[in-house]
């Protein structure tokens, strides 16, 4: 049997598929604890990278014909992704384990010849000390990269660096 | 709860490798660490089920922008979805896009200087039936250059998305067209390191998808990654 085909870049024009309504979750009438998930992209020279595909999936709250569970955005001009979404809570990990609540994020963009995968936790959150996947990570500031900030209110911050300097944490999966 | 069977890893080789140096936009974007290798849980292992009531179907690219037909040579694109274990992957929904016949997207990044089709918006959504069959019916877009190096052109290419049953078999790619002589000079398609991985991406002309009178017909198969220890493997 073949192998999984080969990924390609999404490309500079992607955004003909774009529908700016599927950047909020909540908009088939899904209700809960709403949530803005927001962050800015850069590049290995700190440069913002507009024109990025943003896509989140999150396993809670359980997707529904109210609630997608999953999210596309297109970074503006300054290279800034918003979601309108649900918080999600604690979902089962592998074994017994018990995973702090999470939303997945890929990003595809031109210059990325297949989507690079992390996930934003959320600051405070007391499980974070006890996620599988973040107690696999070593030190703190790499850890932290995956770490939502509460930046007021209802609006959570994680910024994305895709090279260099606070260089977010990739994962494989 | 049991744990869910996770989908395999990528074979070696055939995926691009992130830091492609001829494909010169990869140069800043590329994380410089090895991802972080995690066991799949149930984030990865689920995924998004869109249904065509929500999310209509388009499959006829070259009538859905303004009702006019499109201007370009009219092809049928279909193919079947299936994963490594050679599975049909039914009922999912599949998004292409594309430049017109002459080589330009209806997009206002695109600057170059071909002509736009007001009947081409070059977009299109599908989904797979109940064996993992697509079609769709377009035209042949052009090639295009690009600045990527001197006298640099895209080969002709159809965008495709693809989503499969979790978020681990999300796939983004590119389908080519047999024969195009760009695809020698293509850093993008060159950066598929595999020889026999790269030419899946290059569709076949089919004469049984070809429709007499109407449409030159490709074969385009996709595979996206399936469940579980490849036998294979050791």
């Amino acid at each position: 049997m073949p192998a999984a085909t080969a990924s390609q870049t999404i490309g500079p024009y992607w955004h003909l598929i774009e529908d700016k309504s599927w950047a909020d979750l909540t908009r088939f009438g899904a209700t809960g604890d709403r949530i803005i998930l927001t962050g800015t992209i850069r590049d290995g020279d700190g440069a913002p990278c507009p024109g990025t595909c943003v896509e989140i999936w999150q396993a809670d709250p359980a997707a529904s014909d109210l609630f997608p569970g999953f999210g596309r955005a297109n970074t503006d001009a300054d290279g800034t992704f918003r979601f309108v979404t649900l918080r999600p809570g604690p979902v089962p990990g592998r074994g017994n384990t018990l995973q702090a609540p999470h939303i997945a994020i890929q990003i595809f963009a031109r210059g990325l010849m297949a989507g690079v995968v992390t996930r934003a936790y959320f600051q405070g959150e007391a499980l974070n000390d006890s996620d599988p996947l973040l107690t696999s990570i070593d030190g703190p500031a790499l850890r932290q990269t995956m770490i939502a900030a509460h930046e007021e209110a209802e609006v959570w911050r994680l910024d994305i660096r895709l090279q260099g300097d606070g260089e977010t944490l990739f994962l494989d999966v | 709860m049991s744990d869910p069977i996770p989908f395999r890893p990528f074979v070696p080789g055939t995926q691009p490798a992130l830091n492609t140096p001829a494909y010169l936009s990869t140069g800043k974007r590329h994380p410089l660490r090895a991802p972080h290798r995690i066991p799949q849980t149930v984030t990865e292992t689920t995924g998004p089920a869109f249904t065509p009531r929500l999310f209509p179907p388009s499959a006829d690219l070259t009538r859905n922008t303004t009702g006019q037909p499109a201007l370009g040579e009219r092809i049928i694109v279909a193919g079947t979805i299936t994963d490594e274990d050679g599975r049909p992957v039914p009922h999912t929904m599949v998004e292409v896009w594309q430049a017109n016949a002459t080589g330009r997207y209806d997009h206002p990044g695109d600057q170059h200087d071909a002509p736009l089709d007001p009947n081409f918006r070059g977009v299109g959504r599908v989904f797979t039936d109940a064996a993992g069959r697509y079609s769709f019916v377009s035209i042949r877009p052009g090639a295009y250059p690009w600045p990527n190096h001197r006298n640099a052109w895209r080969p002709t290419h159809i965008h495709f998305s693809y989503f499969g049953p979790a978020f681990a078999t999300r796939l983004i790619t590119q389908m080519y067209f047999p024969g195009d002589p760009l695809l020698a000079f293509d850093p993008i398609f060159n950066g598929v390191p595999d020889p026999v991985a790269r030419d899946r991406l290059v569709a076949a002309f089919d004469q049984d998808i070809t429709q007499p009178d109407y449409a030159l017909g490709y074969r385009f198969d996709v595979v996206l990654r399936g469940r579980g220890a490849t036998p294979m493997e050791g």
